[in-house]
Formats: C-alpha cells, sequence, structure tokens
C-alpha cells in the first residue's frame, strides 16, 4: 500500500495547491514542498530494514526482489491492474526525482509570480508521472504514467515558459506523444501476441516476460519502444525537441526535464526494451551504439557552438545520454552500473546548471553567452559553483559523473574496444565546451558593473546539497552500486539466457 | 607516525576546503595561513615519516594505507589506498617541502591580489591532488590525481580571468593534455579488462606472469600510458601548452608548471616500470623522443626574450633528460634528476618572481640588465639556480644528476652513444641559454628601474632552495668525491643498482664536466653586453622566428586540429536535423496554403476546375 501512496500523496497534494493561490501565492509553494518532503519520508526508509535483507540476497524477478509491492485489479476484462513493484533501481530513481523535484519547488519560489497554484500543481502531478513511470509492472499503468508525466510538464512550458514557450510546448508535446503513441502500439501487439500464445490477455510486465517474441515482429515491436525511449532519452536524430524545450522551459521545468523526464527513457530501455525483446534487443545492439556513438560527439560539438548559454547545457545533455545508451546496449554489468550512476549524477549535476542558468538569467534577464562574460567578479558565489558543476559534468574524475562514465566505458570495452575508444574520444570535444562555457560566462572581462546581487543563502544552500552529493558520489559510489545490483543482476541474465533462440521461462 | 600517512594530503585538502567555502569571509592574512599551514603540516608529517624510514625502514620498504573501498563490483574493485615506497616517499618529500616554501613566496608575491583566498584554495587542492597521484595505490585512483592536477592546473594557469589570453592559455593546457589523458584512459581501460585489475602492484605481477617480454599488449598499454605522461610533462609532442601555461603567477610555474606536475609523467613510468621493462619498443620510444624534446625545447629556450618562457622552455628540455634516463632503463638517475630538477627550478622561477615584484612585472630580459647590485639576493639565488641548470660541475646539485643520466645512456645498448651525443649537445645549449639570461639580467646597463622591497616571505624560501641546489647533488656522488649513494640506496628495494661503471666511463664524464663550461663562455662572449642579441631580437631572421615559436608546432595544430574542429561547429552549429524537421513543417505549409487558395469559392474557378478534370479523364480513357 505504501506505493499506492507514494502515487497518491503527490496527486492529492496538486489538487491541493491549485485552489490555494486564492488565500496566498506562497501556500502553494508551501504545500509542494509539504508533499515533497512527505513522499521524501516515505520513500527513504524503504531500504533500511528488511529492504537491506532483500537487497543483498538476489532472486529470481518474480519474488522476493521487491523492496515492497502493489497489487489492485483496475480493468480485469482486459487483464490490466494497478501493480506497482520497488526494486533498487526503481527506488534510486523516485529519491532522484523526489529531491530534484525539491530542488525544482524551492527555485521556483521566486521565479514563478503568477498562477502559482497551477503550477506547482503541474510540477507535482509531472512528478507523480515519474514515480509512477519507476513503479508500474503493467505496461497500460506503465503508458498511462508516461502520460501522466508529459502533460502537465506541457503547461508548464506553455504557460510558464520564455519567448518562443508556444512552439517549444508543441515540439515537445508532438514528438514525445508521437513516439508514446508507438509504445502505445507495440504494448498492445505484445499482449495480443502473448494471448495468441497462451489464450490470456494481460499487461502483466513479469508474465509477457516470458512472451519474448523474436523474428521480424519481435523487433517490429521493439522497435516501438526504443524509438519513444530513444526520443526520450534523447538520442541522435530524434533529439531535436530537447535544446528548444530546455531553452524555453522555466527553470524548474528543465531542472525536471534534464534530472528525471530524461532518466525515464534510461529506466525504460533497462526495464522494458531490453528484457522484454532480448533477442531483439541484441539484434539492433549495434545500430544503437552507434546512435549513442554518434549523440556524444554531435552532443558535444553542437553544445560548443551555441550562444545561448542553456541551449548549450541541453546539447550537453545529448552527449552524456550517448554514453547511457551505449552503456545500455553494451550488456555489461558493470556498463549497466555505470549507466545508473551517470544518470543519477548527470540528473545532479545538470539540475545544478540549470538552476544556474535559470539564476543568470534571472539576473541579467539573458541567456546569451556574447551578453555575458565576467560575472566572476559580480558573482563569485554564483561562478564558483557554475564552474563546478561544470568541471563535474566535464566528468572530472572524483566527482560522480566520471565513476558513471569510468564504468559504462569499462563495461563496453569489454564488449567492443572500438567503440569504448571513441567514446572516451568524445570526452574531448566534452572539455572544449565545457571550458568554453566556463570563459564566456563568467571569465573575461566584466564589460559592465552589473549591480546584481550573488547567490543569497536559500541558493547558496540549494547549490552546496547538490555538490556535496555530486562530490559523495564521486568518492563513494558504493551504497548506490549496492543497491541497483540486484535488479541489474535480474534485467541482465534474463538478456543472455534468452539471446539463445528457443529458451522459454515459465513465470 | 606512519598512521598519519592519510594526513598528508587530507590536510591541504581540508585547507582548500576551508577556503573554498568560506575564504571570501576571511581577513587576507588567515587565508595566507591556513593555506601555508596546511601544507607545512603534510610537509612536517611527510619529514617524520622520512627520518622514521632512514631510522627503520617498513618491511620490504612499502608502507600501505587502506583508507575505503572506493567501489567494488563483479570483474572491478577500486580501493582507495595510500601505497608509500621509497620512490613515492621521495615525490612526497619534494612536493611537501617545496610546496610549503612555494605557498610561503605566494603570501607576498599574491599580496594585494584580487581572490587571494582562492588562489590559496587551488593551490592546496593542488598539493592534495598531486599527493593523492603519488600516493595512490591504485590506477584509477592515480588518474583522479592526475586529472584532479590537471583541473587545478587550468584553474591556476587562468587565475588572472579578467584578460582573456591567460584563459585561452589555461583552456589549451587542458586541452593538450585532455588529448594525451584520453589514451592514458584507453590504457587503463585495456589494463582492467586484460588483467582485471588496476590495483598497481597486483596488475604489475599478473602482467608479467601473464604477458611475454616485447609481447602486442604490454607493448600497447604501456604505449598507452606514455601518451598520458608525455602529454602531462609536456614532451615531444605535447609540448605546446607548457610556455603558454607561464601566463599564471609565477609561483605558480614554481610549483606546477615545473616542480611537480609536469614531472607526473615520469612518475607514472617509473611506477609502472615493471610494465615498461615488458615494452622495449616503448622504451625505444621514450629515449627517441627525449631525444628529439631535449633539443627542440633547449634550442627554442635560446632565443626565448621572456624570462619565464625560457625557464618553461627548459622545464621541457630537463624532463627529456629524466625521460631519456628512463628510456635507457636508468630509473634512479631520473628520480635524481627529478629532484634536483625539482629544487633548482623552483628556485629559478621564484628568483624569476622576485625579480618581476620588483619590475613592475617585468618579464621581458631585454627590459632588465644591471639587477646585479640592485637585487643582489635575486641574483645570487638565479646566478645559482642557473649554475644548477647549466650543470657547472662539483659546484652545483644539477650537475651530479645530469652526469649521472648522461653515464647511463653511454651505456645503453645499441643507440646509447647517439642518444648520449644528443644529450650532451642539448647541455651545451643548456648552458648557454642559462647563462645568457644571467648575463642579461644582471650585467650591462639597467633599463627598467627597481621599486619596492622584499620581505622575509621572499627571502627565506630563496635562501633554502639555494642551499637545496647547491648541496643537494651531494647526496649522490661520482666515486672520485666519496661516491655516495643515499638516493640509489633509497630508491634501490624499488628500482634496483644501476649497472655498475667501467673504465671508459672517465672520459664520458669528463665531456660531461667540460660542455657546461663551455656552453658559460659561448653565452659571456656572446652575450656579456647583450648588444648583439638585442639587434637580432628586433629584426629576427626566419630561423630565430621559427625557434621562438617552438618549431611550430602551434600553428600546425592549428591548421590540422583546430581549424577543422571549427569547421566542423561551423557547419552543424544550427542542428541540421532540426532543420530537415522545419523544412519538412514548412513544406507541410506551404502545401496547406496552395491548396488553400483553391478553395476561394468563385463557381466558376471551380466550373473550370471541373471541366479540366473532365476533359483530363477522357483524354485519359481515349488514348490510354
Amino acid at each position: 500500500m505504501i506505493l499506492a501512496w507514494l502515487l497518491i500523496i503527490p496527486l492529492l497534494g496538486g489538487l491541493l495547491a491549485w485552489p490555494a493561490d486564492r488565500i496566498t501565492p506562497m501556500l502553494p509553494r508551501a504545500i509542494s514542498l509539504a508533499t515533497l518532503l512527505l513522499e521524501l519520508g516515505l520513500i527513504l526508509p524503504l531500504v533500511h530494514g528488511s529492504g537491506a535483507a532483500i537487497l543483498s540476497a538476489p532472486s529470481p524477478i518474480t519474488s522476493g526482489r521487491w523492496l515492497a509491492t502493489f497489487d489492485a485489479s483496475w480493468i480485469p476484462t482486459l487483464g490490466i491492474s494497478i501493480r506497482l513493484d520497488l526494486d533498487g533501481l526503481s527506488w534510486l530513481l523516485i529519491v532522484l526525482t523526489t529531491i530534484i523535484g525539491l530542488f525544482a519547488v524551492i527555485v521556483s519560489w521566486r521565479e514563478i509570480d503568477h498562477s502559482t497554484g497551477f503550477f506547482h500543481a503541474n510540477l507535482l502531478w509531472s512528478l507523480a508521472g515519474s514515480i509512477g513511470v519507476f513503479l508500474a509492472l503493467d505496461l497500460f499503468l506503465f503508458f498511462f504514467f508516461w502520460e501522466v508525466m508529459l502533460v502537465p510538464m506541457y503547461f508548464i512550458i506553455a504557460i510558464w515558459g520564455h519567448e518562443h514557450r508556444r512552439r517549444a510546448a508543441i515540439k515537445f508535446f508532438l514528438f514525445t506523444q508521437g513516439s508514446g503513441l508507438l509504445m502505445l502500439l507495440s504494448i498492445l501487439a505484445l499482449a495480443f501476441l502473448h494471448q495468441r500464445q497462451t489464450g490470456v490477455l494481460t499487461f502483466d510486465y513479469v508474465t509477457l516476460l516470458a512472451s519474448q517474441p523474436t523474428g521480424r515482429l519481435g523487433t517490429l515491436i521493439m522497435l516501438g519502444f526504443f524509438i519513444a525511449f530513444l526520443v526520450k532519452l534523447p538520442s541522435f536524430p530524434v533529439h531535436i525537441w530537447l535544446p528548444d524545450t530546455h531553452t524555453e522551459a522555466p527553470t524548474a521545468g528543465s531542472v525536471i526535464l534534464a534530472s528525471i523526464l530524461l532518466k525515464t527513457a534510461g529506466y525504460g530501455l533497462m526495464r522494458f526494451a531490453v528484457p522484454l525483446f532480448t533477442a531483439a534487443a541484441h539484434h539492433i545492439a549495434p545500430i544503437a551504439m552507434a546512435l549513442g556513438t554518434i549523440s556524444i560527439f554531435y552532443g558535444a560539438i553542437l553544445a560548443y557552438g551555441q550562444s545561448d548559454l542553456k541551449k548549450l547545457v541541453a546539447y550537453s545533455s545529448i552527449s552524456h545520454m550517448g554514453f547511457v545508451l551505449i552503456g545500455i546496449y553494451s550488456f555489461n554489468a558493470l556498463a549497466w552500473q555505470g549507466a545508473v550512476i551517470l544518470m543519477i549524477a548527470h540528473g545532479v549535476s545538470t539540475g545544478a546548471l540549470f538552476i544556474t542558468v535559470g539564476s543568470i538569467q534571472h539576473r541579467l534577464h539573458t541567456r546569451d553567452l556574447t551578453r555575458m562574460g565576467g560575472l566572476w567578479t559580480d558573482l563569485p558565489r554564483l561562478s564558483s559553483f557554475g564552474t563546478f558543476f561544470v568541471v563535474a559534468s566535464m566528468g572530472l574524475p572524483g566527482l560522480g559523473n566520471f565513476v558513471g562514465e569510468f564504468l559504462i566505458l569499462r563495461g563496453v570495452y569489454a564488449v567492443s574496444p572500438t567503440i569504448a575508444i571513441l567514446a572516451a574520444i568524445g570526452l574531448i570535444p566534452a572539455a572544449l565546451y565545457s571550458l568554453i562555457a566556463i570563459q564566456r560566462a563568467f571569465h573575461g572581462e566584466a564589460n559592465a558593473k552589473r549591480g546584481t546581487h550573488d547567490f543569497g543563502t536559500r541558493e547558496t544552500a540549494m547549490m552546496l546539497a547538490l555538490g556535496a552529493a555530486v562530490i559523495w558520489l564521486g568518492i563513494d559510489p558504493q551504497p548506490v552500486l549496492k543497491i541497483a545490483a540486484p535488479s541489474i543482476a535480474v534485467l541482465l541474465p534474463i538478456t543472455h539466457a534468452a539471446a539463445i533462440p528457443a529458451t522459454r521461462r515459465g513465470t | 607516525m606512519n598512521h598519519l600517512l592519510w594526513l598528508v594530503p587530507a590536510s591541504p585538502l581540508m585547507g582548500a576546503t576551508i577556503l573554498g567555502l568560506c575564504g571570501t569571509m576571511l581577513p587576507a592574512r588567515a587565508a595566507a595561513i591556513i593555506g601555508t599551514a596546511s601544507v607545512g603540516i603534510a610537509a612536517f608529517i611527510a619529514i617524520l615519516i622520512g627520518l622514521h624510514w632512514y631510522a627503520a625502514a617498513p618491511p620490504s620498504h612499502i608502507l600501505i594505507q587502506h583508507l575505503w573501498t572506493w567501489l567494488t563490483l563483479p570483474g572491478l574493485t577500486v580501493d582507495i589506498s595510500l601505497y608509500l615506497d621509497p620512490v613515492a616517499l621521495l615525490m612526497m618529500l619534494v612536493i611537501t617541502i617545496i610546496g610549503t616554501l612555494i605557498h610561503l613566496f605566494s603570501t607576498a608575491y599574491m599580496a594585494g591580489e584580487a581572490g587571494y583566498s582562492r588562489y590559496f584554495a587551488y593551490l592546496n587542492l593542488f598539493v592534495a591532488a598531486m599527493l593523492l597521484l603519488i600516493l595512490a595505490s591504485d590506477l584509477l585512483v592515480l588518474f583522479v590525481g592526475w586529472e584532479g592536477v590537471g583541473v587545478c592546473s587550468y584553474l591556476l594557469v587562468g587565475f588572472w580571468f579578467q584578460d582573456a589570453a591567460n584563459g585561452y592559455a589555461a583552456r589549451k593546457s587542458f586541452i593538450v593534455t585532455r588529448i594525451a589523458d584520453i589514451a592514458m584512459l584507453a590504457g587503463i581501460l585495456l589494463l582492467a579488462v586484460k588483467l582485471g585489475t588496476l590495483s598497481i602492484q597486483p596488475m604489475l605481477a599478473r602482467a608479467t606472469e601473464l604477458w611475454p617480454h616485447g609481447g602486442a599488449w604490454p607493448t600497447l598499454a604501456a604505449g598507452l600510458l606514455l601518451i598520458g605522461g608525455l602529454g602531462k610533462s609536456a614532451q615531444f609532442p605535447f609540448q605546446t601548452w607548457l610556455p603558454d601555461a607561464m601566463a599564471g603567477p609565477t609561483p605558480v610555474s614554481a610549483l606546477i608548471h615545473a616542480a611537480t606536475m609536469v614531472t607526473a609523467g615520469v612518475y607514472l613510468v617509473v611506477r609502472l616500470h615493471v610494465l615498461y621493462l615488458l615494452a622495449p619498443d616503448v622504451l625505444l620510444a621514450i629515449s627517441i623522443g627525449a631525444g628529439i624534446t631535449i633539443l627542440l625545447a633547449a634550442l627554442a629556450a635560446l632565443v626565448q626574450s621572456d624570462i619565464k618562457r625560457v625557464l618553461a622552455y627548459s622545464t621541457i628540455s630537463q624532463i627529456g633528460y629524466m625521460f631519456l634516463a628512463l628510456g635507457v632503463g636508468a630509473w634512479s638517475a631520473g628520480m635524481f634528476h627529478f629532484l634536483t630538477h625539482a629544487v633548482f627550478k623552483a628556485l629559478l622561477f621564484l628568483s624569476a618572481g622576485a625579480i618581476a615584484m620588483r619590475l613592475d612585472h617585468e618579464q621581458d630580459i631585454f627590459k632588465m640588465g644591471g639587477l646585479r647590485t640592485s637585487l643582489p639576493l635575486a641574483f645570487w639565488s638565479f646566478l645559482i639556480g642557473a649554475a644548477s641548470l647549466a650543470a657547472v660541475p662539483i659546484i652545483s646539485a644539477g650537475s651530479f644528476s645530469k652526469e649521472m643520466i648522461l653515464g647511463a645512456v653511454w651505456f645503453a645498448p645499441g643507440i646509447g652513444p647517439g642518444l648520449w651525443a644528443a644529450g650532451l649537445l642539448g647541455a651545451l645549449i643548456t648552458a648557454t641559454y642559462s647563462f645568457r639570461v644571467v648575463f642579461l639580467v644582471f650585467f650591462g646597463p639597467a633599463h627598467t628601474p627597481v621599486t619596492g622591497r622584499s620581505g622575509a616571505p621572499i627571502a627565506v624560501p630563496l635562501v633554502l632552495l639555494a642551499a637545496g641546489s647547491l648541496l643537494i647533488g651531494w647526496l649522490e656522488t661520482p666515486s672520485f668525491l666519496g661516491g655516495d649513494r643515499l638516493v640509489m640506496t633509497l630508491l634501490h628495494p624499488v628500482l634496483g643498482s644501476p649497472a655498475p661503471r667501467s673504465a671508459l666511463a672517465i672520459l664520458v664524464e669528463a665531456a660531461g664536466y667540460i660542455v657546461p663550461l663551455l656552453g658559460i663562455a659561448i653565452a659571456y662572449t656572446l652575450y656579456r653586453n647583450g648588444h648583439w642579441q638585442r639587434v637580432a631580437a628586433a629584426e629576427p631572421g626566419a630561423l630565430r622566428r621559427l625557434l621562438r615559436t617552438g618549431f611550430g608546432f602551434d600553428a600546425l595544430y592549428e591548421a590540422l586540429l583546430v581549424r577543422p574542429f571549427m569547421a566542423l561547429v561551423r557547419a552543424l552549429r544550427h542542428d541540421p536535423v532540426d532543420h530537415v524537421v522545419t523544412l519538412i513543417s514548412a513544406a507541410t505549409l506551404q502545401l496547406h496554403h496552395t491548396l488553400r487558395r483553391s478553395q476561394i469559392g468563385q463557381i466558376r474557378r471551380y466550373a473550370a476546375w471541373l471541366m479540366a478534370g473532365s476533359i483530363a479523364t477522357i483524354a485519359l480513357l481515349v488514348f490510354a
């Protein structure tokens, strides 16, 4: 039942926050904050006590691996149920979602000053959608949450965004919705295929795992999932919604997009696209690896060319997610661990970067790098935090992103040294765009006295917390690795077993 | 005392953390005290450990302190442990002691600068990262320190960030070394996959067990790691970043770009020398590359007019000597030269800094002159440093270590004599360019007025380093001067003992002693009053221009790497994929407009279309 509460609390919180701004604009903010703190209080204890014991003993996917489960009938005639399960991987991503959500509320404290009620409602619903995505183990339910997560985000961009917000919001909606429809088709096809095989219509993930469609049909069904997640990740060449969306979204929107929504794609690949179609996934691995490698370079080179700081960070995300993509399609446990760490570290460091860009925009009313320069003179605190997170996202060893990148490279190298070395070379343009960003934003001569205020207590505390998280991930990633290990152990062996044709597993 | 080893890197790290978090709230004096004391504490503990070691070395001359497990996964376990052996001990002592002196010097040199506490935070962080690099027991942890010193170097080269040129130099230093580091990362990945561990000692043991002498894997692994080392140590073909890195404050150049960080490549090879012994081809490449580096850098140093650029090229060239020693397997000789070089090069840079402070930050040697009388302390310390760099026999530390390297190279099988000749020619040029600076700066007529005065924080490091430059060579003397072998004895358990010298060495030794004196004589003849040099510098010929740019490597890399990358960036900047999609939507819109125009509600237009359609249909039916 606790899993249901994890969803009900933010949904209810949103409902409460919506009308609350009639009383005072402050109230929705307080409600959001309280909701997310409550959520955090619920989710955090789940890995302790009995959870710790479950994590230390890996077991088959069907049983005791779950930290918590919830199963209720929804539409029995169609075999759709509300099945929620929490394992280590989901736990990590939900904790990330909740914490980043908290930061999104805090950055919106001053930035969002009209219709705060509706804004915070959308924010909480979008978070609830992502938490649902990380929990749902019924494919129909998963699709439902996938949509729940996107629609509020559309509103956040379209209502509270910057100059070209409408265009960006529509682009975002078309791309994610279009690819979502593909995924729906695939979900239906998979369920009907399973019905034809066994006579039972069900959308239950664990049951459908046994289906393992192969051949051309299997590949086609798998592609629906693959493309949807590729769009969301995003990967070259379906990345083009991301830079516009990021640029136009308000800071909280960018933070949630980069730190959480992109991670649902990595999660989806690991949970669904690979285990449900192991043979087809192996089949498509070379293409996925190639796309990942192209993304690494394409994102980095384009990031270098941007003069809009927010766009620069957005393109850098494409580059980082390229690492996640090659890591996942190497089907190597180390690389998967790396992908998990990189997703979390990227969530934290890029979230922090978007907060920094948002703060700069709030103060200078521009994101244009040509109008920045010399910020260190006026805003030393903002600039030093900005530099820290740029250096972190560049993959400086000792910080979180490096652990992820290294584990991915180590895992990929065992499978394909060529891809690993190409990806490693991609770290050179990463340094190029990172350093040019520091130069153009923070260094150089302050061309005019800007007379603006540096980070205050609220922003400094936020940055310190995020910085501590990046350092902690960098020097002691073992707890995270340990929590993710059982999930990966279960998701990956199925891959190998089913790669051999005609391997069928009972449930 | 040994259990305090962790404090050696931790103390500067704590200093950096305190200064980084609340440096702006502290008064400058407090920042200076925290910055210097944190490194001073590290030096104090290092010295205590060193004395303890001297009295009673730990079993098998290794001290391991396990801190925590970084990550452990099936197939990869990385421990954060400190591994102290004689080589690391020597490095640790040099870094902490010279580091303390340079911090002390900086307290005066940087006085009144904006970002005073930020400077000490970076410098402390650098020392911590460098010590981690030295003490890491695992190659991946070493890489953490390796990249850490790179970032600190970047931050310090670009410390005066208002000037875009400094930012460019900082980026260049980081990018060039990162390109090399990617090769190193590939080498680390190769070792991790092939040998299953990155913990240095077990990894080396497994390498000797699994890989044959001269096999493809050890050659590839050693080669890739070497590229990383060459990048960090600014060796050919990566030497281009170091002269530009002189844009940073002078004490930074002394500590990072002369005494410590740039020798990390040397340390890497020595630390992994067991692997390099399996790869004779790589060793050969090291010695040939070192020969090229020595001569290229020495020739470039001969024509520079900025005192710091002369010293930068001399650093490249001197590290070339260390690599020359490594290439022929004379590990201890390389480490000994590292020791003497660290002392005398820090001294030279600090003297240059002390001069610049009094000349309103003038660094052009042609605008100096006659400073012998007005700046006696700087004169004597620079002279002692230059003597050591030039390897003046007996009285200078540099002569002992350079002599040892040249002796070892001579006996190397195969191309030994050829390399020896290159090294000797390098020594001649080195002596010439060192004393060119001495004569131009301290003799002849004065050109720039001297202002201000230097206090104890300037004087104390200079005096101590000068004493070191005179005396430290006596740790390790040739047989006719007593044959002390303190450094060899210390390093022996790790690096083994060098081959005994044979009789012919006397001639080789004599040549090594005479050549520096010859170089000084040339410098005296040419530059005594600096006239000829001034004329030549004003109207440089083609050769001089080529030498001054360091043989045009910058232009070469600009054409080969920078311009293609920038062209690519320009071509892709507006995201061509986005364009395609925009085109599709534009085409749809266009179609919409075109079709809409047909729906305008005029009956006769519709009738005309109807007619045209009917005729077309009938025509089709009839003719088809």
